[in-house]
């Protein structure tokens, strides 16, 4: 399967799984909120144009927030995320190596420690970032703190388990792809 | 020229992401009515604390004449102390004390508070003035603005510490109002033209105006109090086209040099604009 057929599916699967299913879910707690469909944006290849990554982060967020009503707030954490990968993926990762021999961000690809480094501050800025547009305020700065990670703690386990279920064997890209 | 180009091309990631995030915000501000509120207050808040502080140096240069008219004020309320009146020693012996008490609050219609003018346009289209009292200090939407002279204008947002208030310099803005002579009510509006003239329309032909004569507020106005001085007539427009007349308005309050205000609420607003745009049923 394409690469191009591969991510178009994932987008309608992470809105549709968010929506329909997440978003569904009954307030378990006053910290928790279950977030995962900024997975899609994690998962996007190595060596997308970072323009082009900002729109579909965009266009990503914007077709969630339609969905839920609430224009903007989800659209802008998600280009904010989509603007620091690149450099937190230069850092992470070493340059002539990895990103000539994998495709896209997996556990196989970058290795246990820097990959979850990756998702920990993405998810972390992400919700940091909902939570303040959301509310406008720090409020009660404890409280802010502990809904931030209360929230990214959720959205943790959930990506760990979608990485244990949908395994992604680190494709190597060749000449054909 | 070309600068600008090279520095765009070499930040084009960081702008196109500045340029989404924009997007964001303004979506955000047209979808959720809390984030509407949050962002106005908030501009507002930071203009008015801008024209605070512009407004203190400026304050100093028309102090003399701000003095002048307290003291006219003062003047004429002391004049109004019952201390003033005195029944002369007749015969007869009469005891002045007909001044209404209102111990239950019940006949009050209107409320004077003073506030401060730390704004105030004159040169465009849609004149403001910023006032240094808001929403916290008792500032509702729809309030009238008086000043010692005349009419100013009406409150049209309020944040936690100021509020707007549209001038009569306005484009859109309408009072209604009415001739002292005969009492025909006529709209004031302004044509954007000359800051020291208002218009006064819908005046019929068959009114009898001479130049100078008093231009009042009129007794239908929710805002503001009837008889308050509107200005005076300074030109007659006889239009052939149609029945009425358009009178050019000299203002009485000085818009220029505005620097003290009162507030006037009409506790009975709410009640009065509910009954007028209930539909009628025939």
């Amino acid at each position: 399967m394409s690469d191009y057929v591969k991510n178009i599916i994932r987008f309608i699967l992470f809105i549709f799984f968010q929506v329909f299913i997440l978003n569904e879910v009954p307030p378990l707690h006053q910290f928790i909120v279950p977030y995962i469909y900024f997975l899609f944006l994690l998962w996007l290849p190595f060596n997308i144009n970072r323009f082009f990554l900002l729109i579909i982060a965009f266009a990503f967020g914007t077709t969630l927030d339609y969905f839920t009503g609430t224009g903007g707030l989800h659209a802008a954490p998600c280009v904010l995320i989509a603007y620091l990968r690149p450099f937190l993926l230069n850092l992470l990762i070493p340059q002539d190596t990895t990103e000539n021999s994998y495709i896209e961000p997996s556990i196989k690809s970058m290795g246990w420690a820097p990959y979850s480094l990756y998702i920990v501050i993405l998810t972390f800025i992400h919700h940091f970032l909902l939570v303040l547009i959301e509310w406008l305020q720090f409020g009660n700065f404890v409280y802010f703190i502990g809904k931030v990670t209360g929230t990214t703690a959720i959205s943790l386990l959930l990506i760990f388990i979608a990485e244990m279920l949908f395994f992604r064997k680190g494709k190597f890209r060749t000449n054909a792809a | 020229m070309k600068n600008i180009f090279i520095f765009i091309q070499r930040n084009f990631t960081f702008l196109s992401f500045l340029l989404l995030e924009i997007a964001c915000i303004v979506l955000l501000n047209n979808s959720s009515k809390t984030h509407q509120v949050f962002f106005t207050a908030a501009s507002n808040e930071i203009t008015g604390r801008v024209d605070k502080q512009y407004n203190n140096w400026r304050y100093y240069f028309s102090l003399k004449e701000t003095n002048e008219q307290l003291v006219a004020e003062n003047a004429r309320l002391r004049n109004l102390l019952p201390v003033n009146f005195q029944a002369i020693d007749t015969t007869k012996k009469t005891i002045l004390d007909s001044t209404l008490r209102d111990s239950l609050g019940k006949m009050r219609k209107y409320t004077v508070f003073p506030a401060k003018v730390i704004g105030n346009t004159v040169t465009l289209q849609a004149n403001f003035l910023t006032l240094e009292r808001g929403s916290t200090q008792g500032v509702k939407k729809g309030m009238a603005v008086i000043s010692t002279d005349g009419i100013v204008g009406v409150v049209v947002s309020v944040s936690e510490n100021n509020a707007r208030v549209m001038s009569l310099l306005h484009r859109n803005s309408r009072v209604s109002a009415m001739l002292k002579k005969d009492n025909i009510s006529g709209s004031i509006e302004w044509d954007g033209v000359d800051p020291k003239y208002l218009l006064l329309k819908n005046i019929p032909k068959s009114a009898k105006v001479a130049m100078g004569d008093s231009v009042l507020t009129s007794t239908y106005s929710a805002n503001f109090p009837s008889h308050l001085l509107i200005g005076t007539v300074n030109s007659i427009v006889a239009d052939p086209s149609s029945n009425f007349y358009t009178l050019k308005v000299k203002t009485a309050t000085n818009f220029f040099s505005i620097q003290y205000v009162y507030l006037v609420e009409n506790l009975r607003y709410a009640e009065q604009v509910a009954i007028e745009a209930t539909p009628e049923k025939n």
